[in-house]
């Protein structure tokens, strides 16, 4: 049983950005790039569900610029076998990552495909749900714990106020939430080893993909300075300003 | 230690800075058989680099002579230079200043961010065939019958109670004929190896300065590529060493930051309080108007020059860049006497590699050979001269040696004392009255950290080794009030509860690695110890 795991390459979650002077985007020059973390935690369950035998190989996938190769190698390094990087230019849209995808399926035929529920830089959390959508598989989003067995995985979901239990056959959609594990260390000497595992060079041409961009930007800001607090002298004070000032009472 | 795995190398570098880079690419050009694998605390090369920075380019001229067609980030040359001498209200501009301090003279050089200058120096290694493995520190030495065989990575995953964690991962061996270390100034294996091989017997003490820097991106129309502002004075007193610097360089953006020499004497003194208030003085405040901060970072740097710098080498390996203390304080510079000492230990290495010589020790030859040493010689006496007599003599000293002894003076100044042990009680020193930041041009210490892209794994053990909490009581707080609550530039530092029983608090998650308090602690009670690999500052390109 194949598992694919798509990965993103992102700002690193430490990084402080900014936005560019012209207000067009943020800054990513120069700054340090590293793996999605809620693709770390799809590659990480991943890489356990081959370690329990529930699965044999993992896949991962990565979609972007050439750099995009480190971020495969890193996954490379945590565990997974083997890794594609399809060229294409920084940061596509979710729909055409998820018709390269597609295409990639086809190719591949996994049973599953592991995703993380979204990338910290676009926070879209769009593209396992139109993957499942183009596929027509099921598709469990939210994952919190993941079981596999007899041709069909249950998913519990992190869903508001609680969690869901789904049960759906494979092959399906699976994407990770922050509390599914604690990814592990790529350790130094799984990285070096990582260096000798086969990664493949596509074109999103190639597959026949239209990575056209239909979304459009219109601005780019910053959140809003916070203001000072104030101290007040007594709790009539506090309500006086509350009622009067802040207008919240 | 059966756990941990094992790799074979002929040479390991422990360092990615501009020593280490340089090392790793000469080894590749010398012995293009050798092995060679380099490895750096940062999450990635230039993720710890902090410098100015001017640059020279004669080592990288020498090094990678075609260094302008391989796209190196090195475009903005050095085209006016000022020089001031401070009073609280005003700037006095040196004249002819490459006369009067020929050392500055910046005609010929370079404007860059170092840590840019590091990632586009780890490609050209890796192309040439390095190994390079960011996010892993040298945490320990392997020194077998009396011979340094490699390093060892420190272990992940270990709790704050020091138990191993559900995700522990042990360090790995990185085994080598020759060893390496470019860990910048005051580097943790260094000191370890220095006491080892009693590498600093017979030299004056290391003394050091702290570099506390910002980046900051101002209005096209401001903005002056190439222009260099350097100042001393104001607001030190004329027994502390130290001066800012300002440059403007690539897209509108300027590199502010101020150094302050470690042997200063007054407890009260913060560094990164001196560096905030001098951006207020006339000379400076214009050209921060209108802009925006954007990186903030420092680094202790070491000063003493000639006179300071250890034996180089031992069994199984040498000391070089800023580790070793390679830097041209008169001159501001080291990152070419850096990449110069990491290029002759290489050939060195290089050399022993074919001969097995256990010690590289035509390195020290060459190192007296090279322009390194002609350079450190003639610059020697002009910072001992500021410790005895203070800036303004101190400068009138190397004015008169520079210009009439030309750095040929038949004497040598040495260093007294250690800067741990220059510190003065606290009711015998004045109180500093700093201003409190106002948020557009000064900024507070946390905010400011929160610029440096700081972060360690939280649960791991304290990374900043207090060898006796008690003697902190007795005292850092007893005699000196908490001097590392003021020289700290990352607020790592903090006396709490000091109305009734005061006790030492410690952000460790905060540090920046600079290293002062190692440096700087009254005792020598602090040890900075390396934390899990990749934790610290993130600094960006432009640092």
């Amino acid at each position: 049983m194949k598992i694919l795991v798509p990965v993103k390459r992102v700002v690193d979650y430490n990084i402080k950005v900014l936005v560019k002077s012209d207000g067009t985007g943020v800054e990513t020059a120069g700054l340090k790039m590293s793996m999605n973390p809620f693709d770390e935690i799809a590659v990480e369950e991943a890489v356990r569900l081959r370690e329990k035998g529930a699965a044999t190989e993992v896949i991962a996938v990565s979609i972007g610029v050439q750099q995009a190769q480190d971020t495969l190698r890193t996954a490379m390094a945590m565990g997974a076998d083997r890794s594609i990087l399809v060229l294409s230019e920084e940061s596509p849209e979710p729909l055409a990552v998820a018709k390269v995808l597609k295409a990639l399926v086809e190719r591949e035929k996994p049973d599953l495909v592991f995703l993380g529920k979204q990338a910290i830089d676009d926070d879209m959390n769009a593209t396992g749900q139109m993957l499942a959508g183009l596929l027509g598989w099921g598709q469990g989003t939210f994952a919190s714990k993941v079981e596999l067995a007899d041709g069909r995985t249950e998913v519990t979901r992190e869903v508001d106020g609680g969690t869901e239990t789904v049960s759906l056959a494979l092959p399906a959609i699976v994407t990770a939430d922050l509390r599914l594990n604690e990814p592990r260390y790529a350790s130094l000497p799984n990285i070096m080893k990582a260096k000798k595992k086969p990664m493949e060079t596509l074109q999103a041409a190639d597959l026949g993909v239209d990575m056209a961009r239909r979304l459009t930007t219109l601005s780019v800001a910053e959140p809003p300075a916070r203001k000072a607090g104030e101290k007040v002298g007594s709790v009539a004070e506090l309500v006086e300003k509350l009622r009067n000032e802040a207008k919240v009472i | 230690m059966s756990e941990r795995e094992a790799m074979e190398f002929d040479v390991v570098i422990v360092g990615g800075g501009p020593a280490g880079l340089a090392a790793a690419i000469r080894m590749r050009q010398v012995a293009p058989e050798a092995t060679v694998c380099l490895i750096e605390k940062g999450s990635e090369i230039g993720a710890h680099i902090v410098s100015g920075a001017v640059i020279e380019p004669r080592a990288l001229d020498e090094l990678l002579p075609d260094w302008r067609e391989r796209n190196a980030p090195i475009t903005t040359p050095v085209t006016q230079e000022e020089m001031y001498f401070l009073t609280e209200k005003k700037g006095y501009r040196i004249p002819a200043l490459e006369r009067v301090m020929p050392h500055i003279a910046n005609h010929g050089n370079y404007i860059v961010s170092l840590g840019e200058v590091c990632r586009w120096l780890a490609a050209q290694a890796e192309e040439m065939g390095v190994e390079i493995y960011p996010g892993f520190a040298g945490a320990e030495l392997l020194i077998e019958r009396n011979r340094v065989v490699g390093v060892a990575t420190g272990d992940m995953g270990i709790g704050r109670d020091g138990e191993k964690g559900p995700n522990y991962q042990p360090g790995m061996e990185l085994r080598a004929k020759y060893t390496l270390f470019a860990e910048g100034c005051r580097g943790s294996l260094s000191k370890q190896l220095m006491e080892h091989y009693n590498l600093r017997k017979g030299v004056d003490p290391q003394t050091y300065g702290l570099g506390v820097k910002e980046v900051w991106e101002i209005p096209a129309e401001n903005h002056r590529p190439g222009l260099v502002v350097h100042s001393f004075g104001w607001p030190l007193d004329d027994r502390t060493y130290g001066g800012a610097w300002l440059y403007h360089f690539g897209e509108n953006l300027v590199s502010y930051g101020f150094v302050t020499g470690l042997d200063y004497e007054n407890t009260w003194l913060s560094p990164f309080e001196e560096m905030q208030r001098t951006k207020l003085h006339p000379i400076f405040r214009p050209h921060f108007e209108g802009g925006r901060r954007l990186i903030y970072g420092a680094r202790a740097l070491s000063e003493g020059g000639l006179q300071s710098i250890p034996r180089l080498t031992f069994p199984g390996g040498a000391l070089i860049g800023d580790t070793a203390g390679f830097l041209n304080t008169p001159k501001i510079k080291g990152t070419h006497t850096a990449m110069k000492s990491g290029t002759l230990a290489a050939e060195a290495v290089a050399e022993a590699l074919t001969t097995e010589r256990v010690e590289p020790a035509s390195y020290t030859d060459r190192v007296r050979n090279s322009w390194v040493f002609e350079e450190l010689h003639s610059a020697r006496n002009v910072r001992p001269a500021f410790a005895r007599w203070g800036s303004k003599l101190g400068a009138l000293y190397s004015g008169f040696d520079a210009m009439v002894l030309r750095g040929k003076a038949p004497w040598t100044l040495h260093f007294k004392h250690a800067d741990n042990e220059t510190l003065r009680p606290a009711e015998l020193c004045k109180p500093i009255d700093y201003p409190k930041p106002d948020g557009k041009v000064t900024f507070d210490r946390l905010s400011s950290v929160f610029l440096s892209n700081t972060n360690h794994e939280e649960d791991q053990p304290v990374h900043l080794k207090v060898r006796n909490m008690a003697l902190w009581k007795t005292v850092n707080w007893d005699v000196f009030r908490a001097p590392e609550s003021r020289y700290c530039p990352a607020g790592v530092y903090e006396a709490a509860d000091v109305e009734t029983e005061a006790r030492l608090v410690i952000n460790s998650q905060n540090c920046v690695h600079c290293k002062t308090c190692d440096i700087k602690d009254p005792t020598q009670n602090i040890d900075w110890v390396t934390p899990e690999g990749a934790g610290g500052p993130n600094y960006p390109a432009g640092m």
